[in-house]
């Protein structure tokens, strides 16, 4: 292991610069330290201006995502160590296809309207709601939605996401998930009206099924996995339609049965 | 976002207004909104945060929150270990509320969506926790935290009338003849300054444990809201009060929950000895016992760890001394199932595997018990001024602090806060042209000081690193009074060196430099509040510890203090008596033989 390392640092400042430039730091390298480690090093002893997102340094908060040499990852869960050899250099990038504010800092207000349009919350028919108490939910039940209720935001995925880099419509991986986190869970009873939203070409049908989602994912929710079994769903529903004399059978909720 | 620029008395500073504003959106603040929004969807509400909400420190809380929830256990036995965990500091009545209602607010979060462990038959599943003598604490594996947030932010979105101002940093509370009228806010993308008015503010910021140098907090947790209530004339409440981890991991300082010891680890020093037991925590058992030994609460625990230290049983590392957490015969399927987190963590970060290997743990600066002073609907003595969460000081924790309950006291006092809010802002106006001249005078504040200042030497990095250090000297896990008086010199030198500091960053977009500069500034004014505080209480009371006064004074002590703020900007401490209701002060006692007074208690909840 090198004990220095160079980083090359994307840089933009939209007051002073028409693009992004790099520009190179050498930084000490120690078996501890993760990648935002060594910005927060740049930052506090050599260049003030560096700016990045990062809070809870222990892989939870979703803020610091950032592309190291061409991959998407959470800089406090990426180590220094597994870069530093036979004089490497390491390259740190806004994460792709976000519109960038300031050097590694991307603008995530489209991807929050994203989240709101997956309509991420328990939805229950009026006459069927608790007021007090717990609703039941067997362990096997949890289990089901448990991995995409994991998702942490960070936005990876839409880094890596072929599909968002040409669509910017199309709603993405996550939000996907994350709808899908609801369809799956027992006392859920808004699939149907989730799916207004996701049948739409810009919804789960914007997915080409490339899987880089699900691989990039550094808590494991599998977003691919989650549009796969929604499109079956949404396929069994609509070939349902045809079956069933009145349309729609109210009990096929997408992934809900 | 109700943004209409008003600029009625020739200002440059733009403005736009609701009727309440949240500052901070962690489960206190996102409680606290849905709570206002339920009183009166009329209402026009705000959530104004630095960070957006699900980026909040609440997700990385990880073993659970509190709250009865088995026929086995009662309200007044929480209530008790509650009171004593805290040494005989909590407000009783603080207590009571909060028993009564965190059953209620954990199964609003079951209703909202939130996914807890459930028993196989679907009911809500509780585990031990460290000073609790019943099982009662819900989770969500070992990321509760993390669920309760997403699930209360996810349900923030279908309420129309909450909206958001994401990534904007406030800096100063605008105060009107003793009325709280709004705040100054800088919005991080632009560096926009603008003024933020409102009938009602509450604030929900968290903590403050950046400013020790070894801490779980996240690197946003600088006390930016107990600062604005004190700068703004509101007393800080208790701030002698600082809760150690007994386990953190070195370097980093990442947490490893206490749910780790409640699933049965066991704390073992340089000879593979549970030094517990020589605490006055009970005897070694294989399988853990309710408040005794590794679940005796965090005070005593981390108080342990130093005299193990000095006793020569702790192991060094390159980051400080160690003891171990073993969880090697608690199997890797339980880990899996009930300690993911553990696992996950200690193997990226300490390469090392729970399943095989023991923990290297020390102590970990987690939890302030003190902060803004409120009373048990979260009202400050400043009128339109409310806290709720870490920020506040209601007094529910006492002296120390219960693992489990910082969760639910979020909840309860958050949608306590938000009512009370709701309805002053309901029966309130909103300030008038005095707080605008406040609101421009702030903005030639942060241009003359920061911005577009000359001349200053002082690095941020090096005026932090210092105060951190000086912090952890003075007010650690023992204080005494000649560190505390050197903690509070260098203090007051590091507050004149602050007005020389210098910024690399001059620019409008994203200042992270201007932010880090000011939230060096509120982390001043926390820790001076804090040694001050510790060097009047001349007593050892949970988490506060002297060497020079060993012993609990009740006659002089059992009372709360209150820092305030000066005109002149120094500052006075006054004591407030503890509101005992049925708990006189006791002898804190842990271990299998402790009498627990309402073990045979009758309230029950189904």
């Amino acid at each position: 292991m090198a004990d220095k390392i160079v980083m090359e640092i994307a840089r933009y400042s939209p007051e002073s610069d028409h693009e992004p430039h790099f520009e190179s730091y050498e930084v000490p390298v120690k078996r501890e330290w993760v990648v935002l480690d060594a910005l927060n090093h740049i930052k506090d002893n050599v260049d003030g201006s560096l700016t990045y997102r990062w809070s809870c340094r222990m892989g939870i908060c979703g803020s610091c995502g950032m592309m190291v040499n061409g991959e998407p990852k959470l800089t406090c869960a990426t180590f220094l160590s597994s870069y530093a050899r036979n004089g490497n250099k390491i390259r740190v990038e806004p994460l792709r296809y976000f519109p960038v504010i300031r050097d590694l800092v991307t603008e995530i207000g489209g991807f929050m309207e994203k989240l709101k349009k997956a309509k991420p919350w328990l939805m229950r028919a009026s006459n069927d709601q608790l007021t007090e108490g717990t609703y039941l939910q067997t362990p096997e039940q949890l289990d089901r939605y448990k991995q995409f209720s994991m998702c942490i935001n960070c936005t990876l995925c839409y880094a890596a996401c072929p599909v968002t880099g040409l669509d910017p419509v199309f709603i993405g991986p996550a939000a996907l998930a994350l709808a899908q986190r609801y369809n799956m869970d027992s006392r859920d009873q808004g699939a149907a009206e989730r799916t207004a939203t996701l049948a739409h070409p810009e919804g789960v049908w914007g997915c080409t099924f490339v899987g880089e989602c699900t691989r990039v994912c550094p808590k494991h929710v599998d977003p691919a996995g989650a549009i796969q079994q929604y499109k079956i769903a949404a396929v069994m529903d609509w070939l349902k339609s045809f079956v069933t004399p009145r349309g729609r059978d109210a009990g096929s909720q997408a992934g809900n049965d | 976002m109700a943004t209409s620029p008003l600029q009625p008395w020739g200002e440059s500073v733009e403005a736009s207004s609701h009727d309440v504003l949240l500052i901070g959106g962690g489960a206190a603040g996102l409680r606290a909104a849905i709570a206002a929004a339920e009183v009166n969807p009329k209402l026009n509400i705000a959530v104004v945060s630095k960070v957006y909400p699900m980026r909040s420190h609440t997700v990385s809380a990880e073993g659970g929150a509190a709250g009865v929830a088995k026929p086995d256990d009662s309200l007044d036995e929480h209530a008790y270990d509650t009171i004593s965990g805290g040494d005989w500091l909590s407000d009783q009545d603080a207590v009571e509320a909060f028993v009564a209602e965190a059953p209620q607010e954990l199964a609003q979060l079951e209703r909202w969506g939130c996914p807890w462990n459930r028993e196989p038959d679907g009911h809500i599943a509780v585990r031990a926790f460290g000073g609790m003598k019943k099982m009662r604490t819900w989770f969500a594996a070992d990321k509760t935290g993390f669920h309760m947030l997403h699930t209360l932010f996810q349900t923030t979105l279908k309420y129309q009338p909450i909206s958001r101002y994401d990534e904007w940093f406030v800096t100063k509370l605008l105060v009107d003849d003793g009325v709280v009228r709004g705040v100054v806010a800088i919005e991080l993308m632009s560096g926009r300054i603008q003024a933020i008015l409102a009938k009602a503010v509450i604030l929900c910021t968290g903590g403050c444990g950046r400013v020790f140098p070894f801490t779980t907090n996240a690197n946003i947790k600088s006390g930016d809201g107990m600062a604005l209530a004190f700068r703004a004339g509101a007393p800080l409440k208790d701030m002698e009060f600082v809760q150690y981890h007994p386990t953190g991991l070195p370097f980093t300082g990442i947490l490893i929950t206490e749910a780790a010891r409640a699933e049965g680890g066991y704390m073992l020093n340089k000879d593979g000895y549970r030094y517990l037991q020589d605490y006055n925590l009970g005897k070694p058992e294989p399988k853990p016992v309710l408040r005794c030994m590794e679940l005796g609460p965090r005070d005593r625990l981390s108080q342990a760890f130093v005299h193990e230290h000095h006793k020569g049983r702790t192991m060094e590392t390159p980051y400080g001394p160690v003891v171990h957490l073993d969880l090697r015969h608690l199997g890797e399927k339980l880990i899996n199932a009930k300690l993911p987190f553990v696992r996950e963590l200690c193997q990226k970060y300490q390469s090392i595997d729970p399943v095989r290997e023991l923990i290297p743990v020390r102590p970990v600066v987690h939890y302030m018990m003190g902060g803004v002073s409120t009373d048990i609907n979260g009202a400050t003595p400043l009128h339109g001024l409310y806290a709720a969460g870490e920020v506040a000081c209601v007094s529910l924790n006492g002296a120390n602090r219960l693992g489990s309950n910082s969760l639910p006291e979020c909840l309860v006092f958050g949608n306590r806060a938000g009512k009370a809010a709701a309805e002053f802002a309901s029966s309130h106006g909103l300030g008038n042209g005095a707080v605008m001249a406040q609101a421009a005078d702030e903005e030639s504040r942060l241009k003359s000081e920061f911005l577009h200042k000359t001349g200053g030497r002082e690095r941020i990095a090096t005026i932090r690193t210092e105060m951190q250090s000086t912090v952890e000297q003075s007010v650690g896990i023992y204080r005494e009074e000649a560190s505390l008086r050197a903690g509070l010199h260098k203090m007051m030198e590091l507050q004149e060196r602050y007005q020389d500091i210098t910024l690399d960053d001059r620019s409008h977009t994203f200042n992270t430099e201007l932010e880090s500069a000011l939230e060096l500034g509120f982390m001043l004014d926390v820790a001076q509040s804090m040694v001050a505080s510790a060097m009047h209480r001349t007593e050892s009371r949970g988490a506060h510890q002297r060497t020079d006064f060993a012993m609990r004074n009740d006659e002089k002590f059992l009372a709360h203090s209150l820092l305030y703020r000066n005109f002149d900007g120094s500052a006075r401490v006054e004591y407030s008596p503890v509101t005992i209701t049925r708990w006189p002060p006791g002898e804190r006692v842990y271990g299998q033989h402790a009498q627990h007074p309402d073990a045979k208690a009758v309230q029950r909840v189904s």
